[in-house]
């Protein structure tokens, strides 16, 4: 017996036979994952233009080639070593404080940046008129961000109180290097010459400033030998130098993380339409039993038949590709306007050749990779189901090769999202998470069309039984669209519910007897004018605390420096670092509690030992532990201190919680400022009393929990939109998946609606039954989603944001109705074709 | 029981028994089925509906395995064969008719007629598919797809791709049960024409008493067991 083997090219030509008369469903088959593809190929385009532009305009985010910060007002001898440095330089302060807006009598807490020189060097300040950016250095001018001046209808030209001192405002803020519009909304950037600031009386001793230098260098290959020489030393003094390559490794950094967690949500988008691949193909293949089955008659091997549909797929997996990537070309355009409020700077949108091929190769393999699983059930399919023998077994439930396929899909998406994430532990999880949401909507959707089956109504009319039967009979597309549908419902769902419940929690502190505005940077020589202000008003004054800045100078006897070096101690160089705002106080408030060790609220005598207090978290971080030894150095005077007890801490109410709390009798004599937090019931005696404080006190700053309210909207509004834009994907997969389902099951269900209208049945009773189908999957599905989210959203809100959670769900279930909705409309679009011909020429056309 | 047995059969079948598990018990389809069928000869397999008959030919054909007992076809011992090896031999010795006519819908009549050829490798392969359909009365339907033909001309389809291999063997399962009275004779002149021109073995399966009469032998089957074996039509 000796027979020579067909080549390759027959096998090709065999795809290409045995697919011609099928293209356009297997078009529709895999054009769930063209969005996925999509999203992938978008964002790693953008995320190579973003790497291009970081290289680009790192030097415009610093504006300067090194930049020196700290704050801490430097010493002389620092100062005149930084006066040293480069051929150009410019000097900066910057600190929170108000504004108050002459014209419109309006009031609000802003970032001031006073700037010396002619700061940035690179890039610029962008301004309405475009020359107010230079102008204003050297008048009484300010420059104000353009959110402020809309929200005050302020002009070029009308006056700004700050601090004492009257500036006119020279022109509209609409950038400043480094900015983005979330950073807008937050801290607006209000400008001012340096030289103005010691007259606004802002620049007290105790204020929080910042304090930045800017250099520029004639000849930049010096910088970096520059750096090397001054960092040691100015790194000692605490203070932070950072270069154009630092920037660039920065940002690249932080937008690495960005694009990283885009991609992931872009994966989850092309998984969900490559389970949608797999479904359409097993039923594709299902159809095709008996063309396999003649073929295997024929004498085609089980390899050749599988090789022949494998080819298939393989094309229209690239024909798919290749339109996604075409797709993602196009949103990449669209993702920089997305993204813009969280950019700090411009994006070059460039075609990216490699992000296109990487799409397309990973289209091609996650294609095939799903498929197999269809696929390799073609080895099985036996040559007997030609023949009218009803005990013809097809598929081997138990074929051992479904093993190895299984392996290799986690093993890719663990791969992937490796690739991703940079950690072998977060790529686990990620793998076992979509695992989990996965197994949980399929399992959901099993154990629904198993309870629908178990508890069938059968006293219900014929319509809706039939209806309701389709969804457990051969052939239905449940599990697949309630994994598909779900996933997207859930994720959309999550987003509209955690939202709400950030939006709630800040409403929520303002309510009883909360204290809903914060007055701080109060000089002890106000406070007692601060306190009768606020009496005249009739506002309660719920709690008055003094703060007192200082540093960390040595933790159990090391200083920073010795700890630098012998790492082993395990302090972190954090634990130095920063500027500590503490207080004194000789009980604990409501928002605290002692977890570990022993509260002392008091010291006797100046021989005591002196037990502070650490809140947990900054215990943690500096790795400090009940029994350590602290030295402070309060503005000059050094004090040393023992870990006492360690607190937890209620951040989320509105109060002045501190990482370091002082016992009694300490700190009374250091220099300190103080916060008063009081409770305005109206708005408008809010802007009255807002008013009366900036006036009499411009160095006072006020927060406002209705404006840090808008805030927090206005930026999860601009966090939501990047989120929605991402589960746009999912959400489209869901709906695409749903179309080629539904069309799909079009060629599973023509026989019986044909059937149907031939025994009699009106095109009103077919559409009821499909109508009624759609109905049930589109709500089974948009509920079990809508239900992953409450859990999901309700395990956030307590394990993450530590809240309560009360789901809103007017707005789900407008999601609800729409997703349903949609989904019934797409069922009947469907059956129009079917209806409107006669039965037999249906039957003729479509099987 | 008449028993006949050929030296040089192109088909032997010895004890030949198939069992099939249904809902966990065993289903005996066929049993103990012996016969041989001499090289060039023609045979049907009568029975009544559930008797085993499509059963016996899928047996033959080294479509399925058997239970028991053993095929041999053209010398080989199918049931020692692998599915894949069990192909090629069906490639290489065997054609088939269908009651379904059991074409390849997304494949033209030309494309249908081929294939056998081409899975054995074979060039040129168009001008003999092109003779067989000019010979089945189809040469001007040649790109038409199975949706677009008749029964009678599908059938006629089917007829020349299962002589396409120049087959040792015709295996037909009711070639004519989907066919009206007068396609149906149409249909069995031509096959009988080919049959005898090509020389083929032919076995077939039919319920059809008068189609039965045109072989020169009748196996006749009776709940899985082989009833009876007679000569009608001896050649001479």
């Amino acid at each position: 017996m000796e027979k020579q083997t067909p080549g390759f090219s027959w096998l090709l030509i065999m795809a290409w036979r045995d697919s011609r008369k099928n293209l356009s469903r297997l078009l529709l088959f895999v054009s769930s994952i063209i969005m996925g593809i999509a999203a992938l190929v978008a964002i790693y385009s953008f995320a190579n233009n973003l790497r291009d532009d970081i290289d680009k305009q790192a030097a415009t985010l610093i504006g300067a080639h090194i930049a020196v910060h700290t704050n801490k007002k430097p010493e002389s001898k620092i100062v005149s070593q930084l006066d040293a440095l480069g051929n150009k330089r410019s000097y900066e302060q910057s600190f929170a404080s108000m504004v108050y807006f002459q014209k419109s009598k309006g009031t609000r807490l802003v970032q001031i940046k006073a700037i010396e020189g002619d700061f940035p060097y690179y890039g610029k300040i962008e301004s309405k008129p475009a020359s107010a950016s230079t102008t204003f250095r050297n008048k009484k001018e300010a420059l104000i961000d353009k959110t402020i001046m809309l929200q005050f209808n302020a002009q070029p030209g009308d006056s700004v109180k700050i601090g004492d001192v009257t500036f006119k405002i020279a022109g509209i803020l609409q950038k400043a290097p480094g900015q983005t519009g979330i950073s807008a909304s937050i801290a607006p950037i209000v400008y001012i010459p340096l030289r103005y600031l010691e007259q606004t009386g802002l620049s007290q001793k105790g204020s929080r400033i910042n304090y930045n230098y800017y250099f520029k260098y004639d000849n930049p290959e010096k910088v970096a030998a520059e750096v090397k020489r001054i960092t040691p030393g100015l790194e000692k003094e605490g203070l932070d130098i950072r270069t154009v390559e630092t920037q660039k490794k920065d940002t690249g950094r932080a937008f690495q993380d960005l694009t990283d967690f885009l991609s992931l949500v872009g994966f989850v988008a092309l998984l969900l339409g490559c389970i949608g691949v797999a479904s359409a193909i097993h039923i594709y293949i299902r159809e095709k039993i008996n063309t396999i089955a003649i073929l295997r008659c024929l004498g085609v091997k089980g390899s050749f038949a599988f090789l022949i549909y494998l080819i298939q797929i393989a094309g229209i997996g690239l024909i798919g590709s290749v339109l996604g990537a075409a797709s993602g070309v196009f949103i990449q355009q669209v993702l920089p306007e997305v993204l813009k409020d969280i950019l700090p700077l411009d994006i070059t949108v460039t075609t990216s050749w490699e992000a296109i091929t990487e799409g397309i190769l990973l289209g091609l393999f996650i294609s095939v990779l799903f498929a197999l699983l269809p696929l390799i059930a073609i080895r099985n399919i036996s040559p007997l189901n030609t023949l009218r023998i009803a005990f013809a077994e097809n598929e081997n439930k138990n074929d051992y090769l479904k093993i190895p396929v299984y392996l290799l899909i986690v093993l890719f998406v663990y791969l992937f999202s490796y690739f991703q994430l940079h950690s072998w532990i977060k790529a686990l999880y990620f793998t076992l998470g979509v695992a989990a949401a996965f197994l949980i909507l399929v399992g959901l959707a099993l154990l629904l069309t198993k309870a629908i089956r178990r508890f069938f109504p059968t006293n219900w009319s014929y319509l809706w039984r039939q209806g309701l039967a389709n969804l457990f009979r051969p052939n239905n597309q449940t599990v697949i669209l309630i994994v598909s549908i779900g996933l997207g419902t859930a994720f959309i769902s999550t987003l509209f519910f955690i939202q709400d419940v950030l939006i709630k929690r800040v409403t929520l502190s303002a309510s009883a007897n909360q204290p809903n505005m914060v007055l701080f940077d109060i000089q002890t020589g106000q406070k007692e004018k601060v306190e009768a202000l606020t009496k005249e008003f009739e506002l309660p004054l719920i709690q008055k605390v003094p703060i007192v800045t200082m540093r960390v100078e040595e933790i159990n006897g090391r200083t920073a420096a010795e700890a630098k070096k012998a790492g082993s101690l395990g302090i972190p160089p954090s634990a130095f670092n920063s500027e500590l705002r503490a207080t004194f106080r000789d009980t604990l408030i409501s928002s605290e509690k002692i977890i570990k060790g022993k509260w002392t609220g008091s010291v006797k005598s100046l021989e005591d030992p002196v037990y502070v207090s650490l809140e947990e978290g900054h215990a943690e971080r500096s790795k400090l532990k009940i029994g350590d030894s602290i030295l402070f150095n309060v503005q000059g005077a050094l004090i040393s201190s023992i870990v006492g007890s360690v607190r937890k801490v209620d951040w989320n109410r509105v109060q002045t919680n501190f990482r370091v709390l002082f016992p009694a009798g300490v700190l009374e004599e250091a220099p300190q400022f103080h916060v008063i937090m009081t409770r305005v019931s109206s708005p408008q005696v809010s802007v009255a009393y807002q008013q009366a404080v900036v006036r009499n006190f411009p160095n006072v700053s006020i927060i406002d929990l209705d404006l840090i309210l808008s805030v927090l909207d206005e930026v999860l509004g601009k966090i939501g939109f990047v989120i929605r834009f991402m589960a746009a994907f999912s959400i489209i997969t869901g709906v695409v998946v749903l179309i080629a389902s539904v069309l799909i099951s079009k060629y599973q269900r023509i026989q019986e609606s044909v059937l149907l209208r031939t025994i009699g049945a009106s095109r009103k009773q077919v559409r009821a039954i499909t109508a009624i189908e759609y109905l049930f999957l589109g709500g089974l599905a948009a509920g079990i989603g809508i239900l992953i989210s409450v859990v999901a959203s309700w395990a956030l809100s307590k394990f993450v944001f530590e809240t309560s959670f009360q789901p809103n769900m007017v707005p789900v279930l407008v999601l609800f109705v729409a997703i349903t909705a949609l989904t019934v409309a797409i069922g009947l679009f469907n059956l129009k074709g079917i209806l409107s011909r006669p039965p037999l020429e249906v039957l003729r056309r479509e099987v | 029981m008449i028993n006949i047995e050929f030296v040089d059969a192109i088909l032997q079948v010895k004890n030949l028994g198939k069992t099939y598990s249904s809902n966990g018990k065993a289903l005996t389809v066929l049993n103990n089925v012996s016969f041989s069928v001499e090289e060039g000869a023609t045979m049907a397999i009568v029975g009544p509906s559930g008797s085993g008959k499509t059963t016996l030919l899928g047996l033959c054909a080294g479509l399925d395995k058997s239970s028991t007992g053993s095929v041999e076809l053209n010398g080989i011992a199918l049931d020692k064969l692998n599915e894949d090896k069990r192909a090629q031999v069906r490639n290489l010795y065997i054609g088939f008719i269908f009651q379904n006519f059991q074409l390849l819908p997304t494949l033209t009549a030309l494309e249908n007629v081929m294939v056998p050829l081409e899975l054995r490798g074979e060039k040129n392969v168009k001008t003999a598919a092109l003779s067989l359909l000019d010979k089945v009365g189809l040469s001007s339907r040649i790109n038409h797809y199975p949706a677009q033909l008749s029964g009678g001309e599908q059938q006629r389809v089917s007829l020349a791709r299962a002589f396409s291999n120049n087959p040792k063997i015709l295996f037909a399962d009711e070639p004519t049960g989907n066919l009206d009275s007068d396609t149906s004779e149409n249909v069995v002149k031509l096959l009988f024409e080919l049959n005898r021109d090509a020389g083929t073995t032919l076995i077939l399966v039919t319920h059809d008493i008068e189609l039965a009469q045109k072989t020169q032998r009748i196996v006749r089957i009776k709940a899985g067991t082989l009833f009876s074996d007679e000569l009608v039509n001896v050649p001479g």
